[in-house]
């Protein structure tokens, strides 16, 4: 079977690059699974999503928490590009986990809080990359 | 000691010493230029990926009517984005940009258009400030190493500033393209309204047609501004590049130059030090020769 070539990458750096069975991606219309022969499409990510790419043959699924951004297939090329991204082995556990309860807790004090809401929502994301449980 | 000699051992020393600081200032500039360099190369990709981006969008949605990409009929006010270093010692650099954005500013006003300065690098800052200019922005402290934030709110900026009712019209920026170690240009650009920069290669297959989601419109709405940011983010890199490279090329024509005083003075130090010998000598040998004769005569 095709494979698709996929890249992931931010703008200071190329995250990751390489070959994979499917790109699953959470766009602001809801997740997107791409596999071979996809129809071009060009979607915008939504803050603090993960996104899951299969690579098959044997090798784990890589995961990475990306923050904003889009994603755009065509010809069995997948870009995501990212304006902040992590892969979910690089995710600092410890530093992503105070981040998150810093947030809360500023959320706690005020609803409207939209930049502690943001805050939460990227550590969130980072947690889940880095394959821990997150209520 | 003769005063000559004195004079030229102490301006010795003190070349010396500047040329101690000039070379120190070369070594530092040429490592960190491959840092620069690795760092243009690393936003390569995503600067490329996004601009293929951007032509899909335009170029399958012809009848798209985004703010960013409509020329208003009779501008009558532009930014200008001027791009200079944080720091001096580096020869034309500063000279070089503020000279060609002076020019881009006589053209616009020649159009009937007022230009507005926006100033990153506090070389560029403290000419307008000396100039009694005023700017509708500044920014410094991260010219020779500039981030992905840095270039966010800048862009920022400017989108607002374009956006807004009585705002500019146009945004230009001026700044330092890095060719080569040994070339840099200035180089004007117009970079909204937008005109989406093809890249140099030519696609050898037909762009595809995209489906968006959510929707066109939705995917230029966030497309174009990412894009103004990465546009300005190249340009802060090649401009980090270019600054370390023209310093690295001042510092080293610097020291080349003092040390060749350094060897000018010390001939004229040895001369001036043979002279002075030469002269006691005949000082010493006529006071033996008139004594000598001195004695011949009384005996």
């Amino acid at each position: 079977m095709a494979k698709l070539r996929v890249g992931v990458v931010s703008p200071e750096r190329e995250i990751w690059s390489g070959e994979a069975d499917m790109v699953i991606a959470k766009t602001i219309d809801g997740e997107i699974g791409i596999m071979p022969k996809h129809a071009p499409v060009l979607g915008v990510l939504v803050e603090g999503g993960v996104l899951t790419v299969k690579r098959g043959g044997g090798e784990s699924d890589l995961i990475a928490a990306v923050h904003g951004g889009f994603l755009s297939v065509a010809d069995d090329e997948v870009s995501i590009l990212a304006e902040m991204a992590e892969l979910g082995s690089e995710v600092d556990v410890a530093a992503a986990k105070d981040a998150l309860q810093r947030a809360q807790a500023s959320i706690e004090a005020n609803q409207e809080d939209a930049d502690a809401a943001l805050a939460a929502k990227r550590a969130r994301a980072r947690l889940r990359a880095a394959g821990e449980e997150v209520g | 000691m003769g005063a000559q000699l004195r004079l030229l051992r102490r301006r010795i020393k003190s070349v010396r010493s500047t040329a101690k600081i000039t070379r120190a200032q070369e070594l530092i500039a040429s490592s960190r230029i491959v840092k620069a360099q690795q760092r243009m190369q690393a936003a390569v990709p995503y600067e490329r990926e996004i601009t293929r981006a951007v032509t899909g969008v335009v170029s399958n949605t012809s009848s798209v009517d985004h703010p960013l990409t409509v020329a208003k009929e009779r501008p009558s006010k532009a930014a200008v984005l001027i791009v200079t270093s944080d720091r001096g010692f580096c020869g034309g650099f500063n000279a070089n940009i503020l000279r060609e954005a002076e020019a881009l500013g006589s053209l616009l006003r020649g159009k009937g258009i007022e230009p507005v300065p926006f100033v990153v690098g506090r070389k560029g800052i403290t000419w307008h400030t000396f100039r009694g200019r005023e700017m509708g922005g500044q920014w410094d402290g991260f010219s020779d190493s500039p981030s992905y934030s840095n270039a966010k709110e800048i862009a920022d900026t400017l989108i607002q500033t374009f956006s807004a009712e009585d705002g500019v019209d146009e945004i230009h920026i001026v700044s330092t393209e890095f060719v080569s170690m040994l070339t840099q240009e200035v180089t004007v650009k117009r970079i909204l309204p937008l005109e989406v920069e093809e890249t140099s290669e030519k696609p050898d297959t037909p762009l595809p047609y995209f489906e968006f989601e959510p929707s066109a419109g939705a995917v230029l709405d966030s497309l174009l501004p990412r894009y103004v940011e990465s546009r300005i983010f190249s340009a802060l890199l090649q401009s980090a590049a270019s600054e370390h490279a023209s310093r690295r090329r001042a510092m080293k024509s610097a020291t080349d130059n003092a040390n060749e005083l350094i060897r000018v003075f010390t001939m004229q130090m040895n001369q001036a030090r043979q002279a002075e010998i030469t002269q006691e000598i005949s000082e010493i040998v006529g006071g033996a020769n008139a004594l000598a004769d001195a004695a011949a005569g009384k005996e």
